[in-house]
């Protein structure tokens, strides 16, 4: 296995204890995790969005030293706000994302995203899943080799949750990029090649989508449990008191 | 977008040839009986006001747009943010209590007071706050510094320091030299060609704090460059002119319309536009009633705060929408 990310004690104070990450190339590992478990913190130190202690190396560069013109090519983080405040029109926001004019790549995003019918549209008029899809397509735009995205899910409809996770999986066979992405929905885990699982700001445990579905792990972090009738909340733990 | 450009730069070349020659008819007689004086006329008195007029008027358009796109709002602006009044504030303390007369050095303590009031928004307000919270912070800056402004000019050792300031302080191309035409004009043309090179940062900005620092561009030093270098050219232009407003504010709101929405690339034209506002101000407050002088500063006040009510219920619209 060729490691694309080689990160090695990324730490936050109080949200995210030294942390070692390694992604093979052309994989799609997902981010799972409670809420509050350091998730957005470990793919923001990853980014370099914060300051961590510690190293990422990407495609054997150094992720903290590359300077602005290589960035792009090295990595795109998709924060999980989709907020945009200036009307800029949504072709324009997905060319942002390109370090130089490159009009046919846009276009080919815009198909991708089946964004044609909106590009022309700022992206202040749009609703807040259309305006995830062109910003998906703005972190995809320049092919970088790590993708770090947080909750690209979020908002979008049954149709373009399969899309994207189809998108993404032949993103990472056609260029040999990885990506590393975040998610609520446990159930769409099937679609990663690997499964991280957050809790408490460390990484509690990194299987199979199989083994994570089943692992104690998962059920203690999230307190639920998997039953017949599908996933249900675990009974409080401690114990029980006899009549 | 390119053409558009050509076209404001014309119109911009156009306004400066007339609000040099504009009025006319004194400058010919002149030719006609000493054509020597005629030459001083243009020279010493019409050039550093049209200068000061067109600098100036690039400078609000183009602070202004930086200031939006770092505060990711469009009603930030030099004077919305309390910048012109602390460098306001600046400038009268260097010159009515440190005695400075130097134009460079009353620059200087302009740059410093705008640099305090856009720290003081930034602790108050932080850089993406909401509207509400950014005009009450500039609007308490604004109103600290205008009642320290007066305080300082009534303690002033000099007796007639309410006096003098006012036209100063109101904001006025008239009677102003060459040498502080330079004082204002080269720190703040210096500091507007370092801001030029922040458009990229500028624009990413616009995808969001995070995403501008995934790409290299930290957020904090792009704020921190943006207004060392918005006070420094806002700074020595008010210590010269006084405070101007709303061109700051209106100017980038059109520029906008130029950029297709970036806030970064709105720069330059929001510099040309400005620049044309203020000459175009400063030629038509030349028809006031003989004898009576009406400062630029309440011209632009005066037409610009219509617009301002306009930009804020717009801004409710879309809101509520």
């Amino acid at each position: 296995m060729t490691s694309l990310l080689i990160a090695r004690g990324l730490a936050i104070g109080g949200r995210l204890q030294p942390t070692d990450v390694d992604i093979a190339a052309g994989s799609l590992v997902a981010l799972i995790g409670p809420n509050g478990s350091g998730k957005t913190s470990l793919l923001r130190a990853l980014a370099g969005v914060e300051l961590s202690g510690g190293r990422v190396v990407i495609d054997g560069e150094d992720g903290a030293s590359a300077p602005p013109a290589r960035r792009p090519h090295l990595l795109a983080f998709l924060p999980a706000s989709r907020d945009l405040i200036w009307p800029i029109r949504a072709r324009e926001i997905i060319a942002m994302g390109l370090p130089t004019d490159d009009p046919p790549r846009v276009d080919q995003l815009l198909d991708q995203l089946e964004l044609r019918p909106l590009a022309a549209r700022p992206v202040t008029e749009l609703s807040t899943g259309e305006r995830a899809r062109v910003l998906l397509a703005r972190a995809l735009a320049p092919c970088p080799r790590l993708l770090l995205l947080d909750e690209p899910l979020s908002n979008l409809d049954p149709y373009w949750v399969l899309k994207t996770l189809q998108l993404l999986r032949e993103t990472v066979e056609a260029t040999g990029c990885s990506a590393l992405v975040s998610l609520h929905d446990i159930d769409r885990v099937h679609s990663f090649d690997r499964v991280l699982l957050a809790d408490q700001g460390r990484i509690a445990a990194d299987l199979t989508p199989a083994e994570m579905l089943s692992s104690r792990e998962l059920s203690r972090s999230f307190r639920i449990e998997n039953s017949a009738d599908g996933w249900r909340v675990s009974p409080p733990e401690g114990p029980r008191s006899s009549p | 977008m390119k053409p558009a450009y050509a076209i404001l730069a014309t119109a911009l070349l156009v306004l400066v040839v007339l609000h040099l020659i504009v009025p006319l008819e004194p400058l010919l007689e002149l030719r006609r009986t000493d054509p020597g004086l005629a030459s001083l006329l243009v020279t010493e008195i019409r050039l550093p006001r049209t200068l000061l007029a067109a600098g100036y008027g690039a400078v609000l358009g183009m602070t202004g747009a930086a200031l939006q796109a770092l505060f990711a709002n469009p009603l930030a602006s030099p004077d919305i943010t309390g910048s012109s009044s602390g460098a306001a504030l600046g400038a009268v303390l260097g010159a009515y209590w440190f005695g400075v007369a130097d134009p460079l050095a009353l620059a200087g303590f302009g740059a410093g007071g705008a640099i305090l009031a856009l720290s003081a928004l930034l602790l108050l307000a932080g850089r993406r706050s909401d509207t509400a919270t950014l005009l009450l912070a500039g609007l308490a800056i604004a109103l600290a510094a205008g009642a320290a402004t007066s305080l300082m000019l009534a303690l002033a050792p000099s007796p007639f320091a309410f006096y003098d300031s006012f036209e100063w302080l109101t904001g006025s191309f008239v009677d102003r030299s060459l040498p502080q035409a330079a004082a204002a004009l080269i720190p703040a043309a210096l500091a507007c060609a370092l801001l030029v090179r922040r458009t990229r940062a500028l624009d990413l900005l616009a995808l969001g704090e995070d995403v501008s620092a995934s790409l290299g561009y930290l957020p904090r030093r792009v704020a921190i460059e943006v207004v060392t270098l918005s006070a420094i050219a806002v700074g020595a232009c008010v210590s010269v002119c006084g405070a101007i407003g709303f061109v700051g504010l209106i100017a980038p709101y059109a520029a906008r319309r130029l950029s297709r929405g970036h806030p970064g690339r709105a720069l330059v034209p929001a510099a040309l536009i400005g620049a044309m506002l203020l000459v175009l101000a400063d030629l038509a407050v030349r028809f006031a009633p003989a004898g009576r002088v009406i400062p630029v500063g309440i011209l632009t006040t005066v037409v610009g705060t219509p617009l301002f009510i306009w930009l804020v219920v717009g801004m409710r619209r879309r809101l509520a929408a």
